[in-house]
């Protein structure tokens, strides 16, 4: 076990985008239990830091693994498609129009109501987009189709990031 | 096997087998210490069978001080050299202070912390809680008849930045405490309430202290305390129900409390009359002013309108939480009350109605955090069964950096489980540029001018290019105590800086050295004392980790190695016998050195473990 292992092996888990959570959180509650730096409490300088290091290791591993965007993304790169959000922000234009209209809704919508609508209708073309993500990498293996897909993701996360805002803005 | 002999003869290869750890609670209002004993974690009460000592320290003539009841009593008779409720003053400037206005003390308006003028010269709120926490060290010294405590678990609220944190190590520190780690005082409250009804599931803890708010949420399994989400405010707990009772009183009678003493007083008073109004529907709030007596009578239903306000902000505050966990009231299995204030009868039956079942009570409020960190100060000390707890908490605020236009570029998010390490890219925005000015951020707000400053630093020498071709790494580093440290590096020429988050006005290493030099924690010893002292503990317990270590893990030695390592003990252990602090503590780094290949193997070990039996094939 090497600190520079992927995230999948250091988990034990196979490289599939499919993950059962509840067992890749009882996982990582092992991880920690042997390596975080309250073990080693009591061991001196040289073992808290080396502790530190693996125990910041499995959690950055188990936040990319339980995120699905993050856990495609991840597996997009393993597998020669890396995402390239920054260089490549070519996306098809109907799905720009869709974010065109969803920002718009956001801009006038004026009630919990409203903002409840666009919720469940952004969440579904989530939900969508994530089992196409499943398909292409655990089913088909074709990452750069994948990377697509998850590039289309990252615009869907950021505007529920603003979605949410406005939710939380409401209901304070 | 021969590790097991490397003793002197004559002489207890285990001098201390137990080692004394205590938890803190250092309160706002009032602060405890508690400790397992006999396998019980329990409160340590004074000499005179009081477990709780109010957060209190007057500064008398002669360099003299009084600390706790005495120091309370005084209070109003003399209010510039008595501080109280300093814990809101811990890391902050004195325009942070909210009401400072209203605060009877002689303010001194530092960079980044403010400090106390006092009859014994300038006090920080570092000294001060570091009075308290000397007080309570003592207190545990007594109590096991000991002349050293192996260690101490510090809590803090989840809600305290990091400049609030660095400053309470800083206190630990100054008042000669080696500090296992600081633990969250929700998360403290858990550990007990856990242990103690062997609960598994998620769990909510509200936690209402004189000066604090904090909202948790905790997913209990199998002895994994995680947090999954956490909140509060810094600035909220029962001292504003005082003020906010005082200063209705005062208007009812259409009177003014102008004077340090006549302000003081009737904070006094108003506290009182609300902790009667727990048990009672009327009392009379009352107490001596300048101009003559005031006495007021207030019923439970007036203090209850009059403080909704603060109440219905802590609702606002854990559905807040609750958002952010993605997570509704019904996911909740329990809800525990912590803190005095969750004494008051609108608290409870606000906090039951939130959740819609009633909340936990049945340990003492007051006591409950301290005996959740003695728990964990026990386990961390190594004196428990292996493996009985662990603790896997979040850091509170999100961390970032400044960027163009006075934006936040956040790189570390709240709620991200602590230990934790981020880095991001970043690059220079002229031709040619040289150096690259970094300032450290923490909150959620997107304007620099928004969130709180930790720290500026600069990374030099870096080669001239265009702009936007150096790479220049920013990597955060969050320990297990919540503690900030960012290094730089651009990636191209090797170029680094580095900076442990100190906030800039908290205690550089240098003061807190002169400072115990001073003997502010040990007035009877001098600083070579201390020092062989030290070194000493530090050499017994590098050869206890040693040899716990081999003997478990003593099979991934080769004999060599294994003789290697006895023969770094055996000198550690002689030398350490001698009067050199400074070849003690070359022995015991070397030791260290000696040990790290054989550290990392036993991790390795433990992370294969860890896993056993859980292979991919399995799934």
């Amino acid at each position: 076990m090497k600190l520079d292992d992927n995230d999948f092996v250091l988990f034990g888990l196979p490289e599939r985008f499919a993950i059962d959570r509840a067992d890749l959180d009882a996982r990582w509650r092992r991880l920690q239990a042997s390596a975080h730096p309250d073990r080693f409490a009591a061991d001196g300088a040289a073992a808290q830091r080396l502790a530190m290091q693996w125990s910041v290791r499995i959690n950055e591993a188990y936040r990319r693994l339980r995120e699905p965007l993050a856990r495609g993304a991840y597996l997009c790169e393993l597998r020669g498609a890396p995402i390239a959000a920054h260089s490549n922000t070519a996306m098809p234009g109907d799905f720009l129009m869709q974010q065109m209209a969803w920002r718009e809704a956001l801009d006038d919508a004026d009630s919990d109501a409203d903002l409840a609508v666009l919720d469940v209708e952004v969440r579904a073309a989530e939900a969508d987009l994530l089992a196409q993500l499943a398909a292409l990498l655990d089913d088909q293996s074709t990452p750069a189709l994948a990377a697509e897909r998850v590039r289309a993701l990252m615009f869907i996360q950021r505007f529920r990031a603003a979605l949410a805002e406005r939710i939380d803005a409401l209901q304070d | 096997m021969a590790l097991l002999q490397i003793s002197e003869p004559g002489q207890s290869p285990d001098p201390h087998t137990r080692r004394v750890a205590v938890g803190i609670d250092l309160g706002t209002t009032h602060s405890l210490v508690a400790a397992v004993r006999n396998g019980v974690a329990e409160c340590l009460p004074d000499d005179r069978g009081r477990a709780i000592l109010p957060s209190a320290v007057r500064y008398l003539e002669g360099g003299r001080r009084a600390i706790g009841a005495d120091a309370l009593a005084a209070q109003a008779d003399d209010p510039l050299n008595t501080v109280v409720s300093v814990k809101r003053l811990m890391g902050r400037a004195l325009a942070e202070v909210a009401g400072h206005a209203k605060l009877p003390y002689r303010f001194l308006d530092r960079p980044g912390m403010v400090a106390i003028e006092t009859r014994d010269g300038v006090k920080t709120p570092v000294e001060v809680s570091a009075e308290i926490l000397a007080a309570l060290r003592q207190r545990a010294e007594d109590s096991f008849d000991a002349d050293e405590i192996f260690g101490a678990v510090i809590t803090v609220p989840a809600y305290f930045d990091d400049a609030q944190r660095q400053a309470t190590k800083d206190a630990a520190r100054l008042a000669g405490l080696n500090v296992l780690r600081l633990i969250n005082e929700p998360t403290a409250a858990a550990v007990a309430y856990g242990l103690d009804n062997a609960s598994e599931g998620l769990y909510a803890v509200y936690d209402l202290g004189g000066g604090t708010f904090d909202i948790s949420l905790l997913r209990l399994t199998q002895g994994v305390f995680e947090v999954v989400a956490t909140g509060g405010d810094a600035a909220l707990g029962g001292d504003d129900f005082d003020s906010r009772l005082a200063e209705w009183a005062l208007a009812a009678v259409a009177r003014a409390a102008d004077s340090a003493h006549d302000r003081r007083a009737v904070l006094v008073a108003a506290r009182a009359a609300k902790e009667a109004l727990t048990g009672a529907g009327d009392t009379t709030l009352s107490c001596q002013l300048a101009t003559g007596p005031l006495s007021v009578g207030v019923t439970r239903a007036q203090f209850e309108a009059l403080t909704k306000p603060l109440v219905d902000k802590t609702l606002v505050l854990v559905k807040r939480v609750l958002r952010d966990a993605r997570l509704t009231r019904d996911d909740v299995q329990g809800v525990v009350l912590v803190g005095g204030s969750t004494r008051m009868p609108a608290v409870r039956s606000a906090v039951g109605e939130l959740f819609g079942r009633p909340p936990l009570t049945n340990l003492n409020p007051d006591e409950v955090v301290a005996v959740g960190a003695a728990i964990q100060a026990n386990q961390l000390a190594g004196n428990a069964a292996d493996g009985e707890i662990l603790l896997l908490d979040v850091i509170p605020l999100s961390l970032g950096i400044e960027t163009m236009g006075g934006l936040v570029e956040r790189i570390v998010e709240r709620n991200s489980t602590i230990p934790t390490a981020k880095a991001q890219d970043f690059t220079t925005y002229q031709d040619g540029q040289t150096a690259l000015a970094l300032h450290v951020v923490q909150g959620e707000r997107d304007l620099v001018a928004d969130c709180r400053s930790l720290a500026r630093f600069e990374l030099r020498g870096i080669p001239p290019m265009v702009a936007g071709a150096a790479r220049i790494r920013v990597t955060f580093e969050v320990d297990a105590d919540g503690l900030l440290k960012v290094s730089a590096r651009e990636v191209n020429s090797g170029v680094e800086a580095a900076i442990t988050v100190k906030p800039s006005y908290g205690l550089a290493d240098d003061d807190i050295a002169r400072m115990l030099r001073e003997g502010f924690a040990r007035a009877d010893d001098d600083a070579a004392v201390r020092a062989l002292r030290e070194a000493r503990v530090d050499a017994d317990r590098m050869v206890l980790a040693t040899r716990s270590a081999l003997a478990a893990d003593g099979d991934l030695l080769s004999q060599t190695e294994h003789r290697a390592i006895d023969a770094l003990m055996l000198d550690t252990q002689r030398i350490a016998q001698g009067d050199d602090h400074r070849a003690i503590d070359a022995a015991v780094k070397a030791l260290a050195a000696g040990t790290e290949a054989f550290a990392a193997a036993r991790m390795n070990r433990g992370i294969r473990q860890a896993l056993a039996g859980r292979s991919v094939e399995e799934i």
